[in-house]
């Protein structure tokens, strides 16, 4: 079953979202990254999933919030279908935080997408980022951080919206960035932030 | 050679109502043009292997990619019209959305347009093809013009979203017309049925002709006139229309691609229904309209700061470069016809 359902989820995706993958001083690799973008459209974790090499794919796993992709019997066969770790909002402790469960699923193989957002964004300007990424790579300095520029998706399926229309969007994956030594939360978090910036404005001054 | 083989099949045992699209006459038209295309696309790659002092790389580069990209139209269409002519009808509704995808990623629309949007992708779109697949003229003339042009201001008043409202609602129409109503009357030809006049028998009698030849000679036509614009614009261009808009379009290109298509009109005359002159006639109004289009789509481009469709997102062919002038062309062509010709 997944056989059939999940070439067709990837076919799906990349017809509905119209989705160039621009590699930006990054080459496709299978060493384990965390692939962090902006979020603005419930499709973000499945189109950018979708557009990356098969055999990367294989390796890699979108965190995505638990109240919206359990919400049906489709949303959770898909977020299965996608391999998504799924994170609950309202449950999250001190002694189970979600670092520690991202850290724990990948082991040494696999890699992610985050949105350090939060959630979905519906300004036109990003907003700051959680301080997530900042101790996902506090534990693991070992893991590449690729910032990703989403483009246009947001329009593909804004929120409330059931029904995407198929306009075309633009995903930018940008050189990968590490934690500094002594590099202090803030300061680390914005350099993530304009990573991603950095992306969007590339994508302009071409078109 | 298949073509031939299979309009061969059609001209000896001339059945009176073959269902069959191609004739002797249409085949050698499509086969002229697939050959001048190849010979265009190996004269291309030759063209890019010369020095940069000889031609502008720029310019080949542009060539290379029309030639290339019309005969994948080219090959697409005849491949589409041996199966059948609903088959045609797919696929120019698939060059539709395609366009017009380009064009509304193009034109910043707000949330609120998300569902209006949607009505037109899925709902006015293959709509209007399923009408022309099933000839019902008086139908898929009138529902975008009347029906869409005015659901779309009120879909977009019922989401309560006042910004920028005319400007909005006139973006989505105009897509909706040029990208979608405009083009279905290209494949709306291959069902005209026609009648000529006799001259012997000082009589109206059906034209013997298929509607498939109508078909290529206009998309020839429209070829023919973009090359010719080009060629005109080079070599003898000395006013430019609208410098703001395009700096390469001058008057001498569109009158000198006029008359010149007009001549190339008259010689593809024997697959059309029309006598020489009105063969003629019906090239240079082609070519004048084909002018328009790609003036119109400049001045669109120019005001969204693109430089064209296929830059817009990286890696995508820009269709709606390609066809912006069949486009415009396309309803006054098919409603021409009719006029001048449709069988009572």
């Amino acid at each position: 079953m997944k056989q059939v359902t999940v070439p067709f989820l990837v076919m799906l995706a990349k017809v509905l979202s119209g989705a160039t993958v621009r590699w930006v001083d990054c080459e496709p690799d299978t060493c384990q990254r965390v692939y962090f973008a902006n979020h603005t459209s419930h499709l973000d974790a499945l189109v950018l999933w979708a557009s990356l090499p098969k055999p990367i794919r294989a390796l890699t796993r979108p965190v995505a919030a638990a109240d919206y992709w359990q919400g049906g019997p489709v949303r959770r066969y898909m977020a299965k279908s996608f391999n998504a770790l799924l994170i609950d909002r309202t449950k999250i402790k001190v002694h189970n935080s979600p670092i520690d469960m991202m850290i724990r699923s990948i082991g040494d193989t696999e890699s992610l997408i985050v949105f350090p957002e939060g959630g979905r964004n519906h300004q036109p300007e990003m907003r700051p980022f959680k301080s997530g990424l900042f101790y996902l790579a506090k534990k693991r300095p070992d893991l590449e951080l690729v910032p990703v520029y989403i483009d246009n998706l947001n329009r593909v399926m804004p929120k409330g919206q059931f029904l995407p229309v198929p306009l075309l969007s633009c995903i930018s994956i940008g050189a990968p960035i590490w934690l500094e030594s002594g590099e202090k939360k803030g300061s680390f978090l914005n350099r993530a932030r304009q990573a991603v910036l950095d992306m969007k404005d590339g994508s302009d001054a071409e078109s | 050679m298949l073509l031939l083989a299979i309009s061969y099949q059609n001209v000896v045992p001339a059945t009176p109502n073959s269902d069959r699209l191609f004739d002797f006459w249409t085949s050698l038209l499509i086969l002229a043009m697939l050959v001048v295309l190849a010979v265009l696309l190996l004269a291309g790659q030759i063209l890019k292997r010369q020095p940069e002092s000889v031609f502008d790389p720029a310019i080949v580069r542009t060539f290379n990619k029309r030639v290339s990209t019309w005969l994948t139209i080219c090959v697409l269409l005849v491949v589409s019209l041996l199966f059948n002519r609903t088959v045609t009808v797919v696929l120019f509704g698939l060059i539709s959305l395609w366009a017009l995808r380009e064009f509304i990623t193009m034109t910043p629309t707000r949330r609120g347009d998300h569902g209006t949007l949607a009505w037109l992708i899925f709902g006015f779109t293959p709509l209007q093809y399923v009408m022309v697949a099933m000839n019902l003229y008086d139908f898929y003339t009138i529902v975008i013009p009347v029906y869409a042009s005015l659901f779309i201001p009120a879909r977009i008043a019922f989401t309560g979203d006042h910004k920028r409202f005319l400007e909005r609602s006139a973006k989505i129409q105009f897509g909706l017309l040029i990208c979608v109503y405009a083009l279905s009357h290209t494949p709306a030809l291959l069902y005209l049925e026609l009648e000529t006049y006799d001259s012997v028998t000082q009589t109206k009698v059906p034209w013997t002709g298929k509607t498939a030849g109508l078909l290529f000679f206009f998309i020839v036509i429209v070829q023919v006139s973009d090359m010719l614009h080009f060629v005109w614009d080079r070599l003898a261009g000395k006013h430019v229309i609208a410098s703001a808009i395009n700096t390469t379009k001058t008057w001498e290109g569109v009158i000198g691609s006029a008359c010149c298509t007009a001549l190339v009109g008259i010689l593809l005359q024997f697959v059309t229904p029309f006598t020489w002159y009105g063969a003629g006639f019906m090239a240079s109004i082609i070519s004048v309209m084909a002018s328009s289009g790609s003036m119109t789509m400049s001045a669109i481009k120019r005001d969204r700061g693109v430089r064209d469709y296929g830059t817009l997102v990286q890696g995508h062919a820009g269709v709606l470069d390609r066809i912006d002038s069949v486009c415009f062309a396309a309803p006054i062509f098919f409603h021409a016809t009719r006029f001048f010709l449709n069988a009572q």
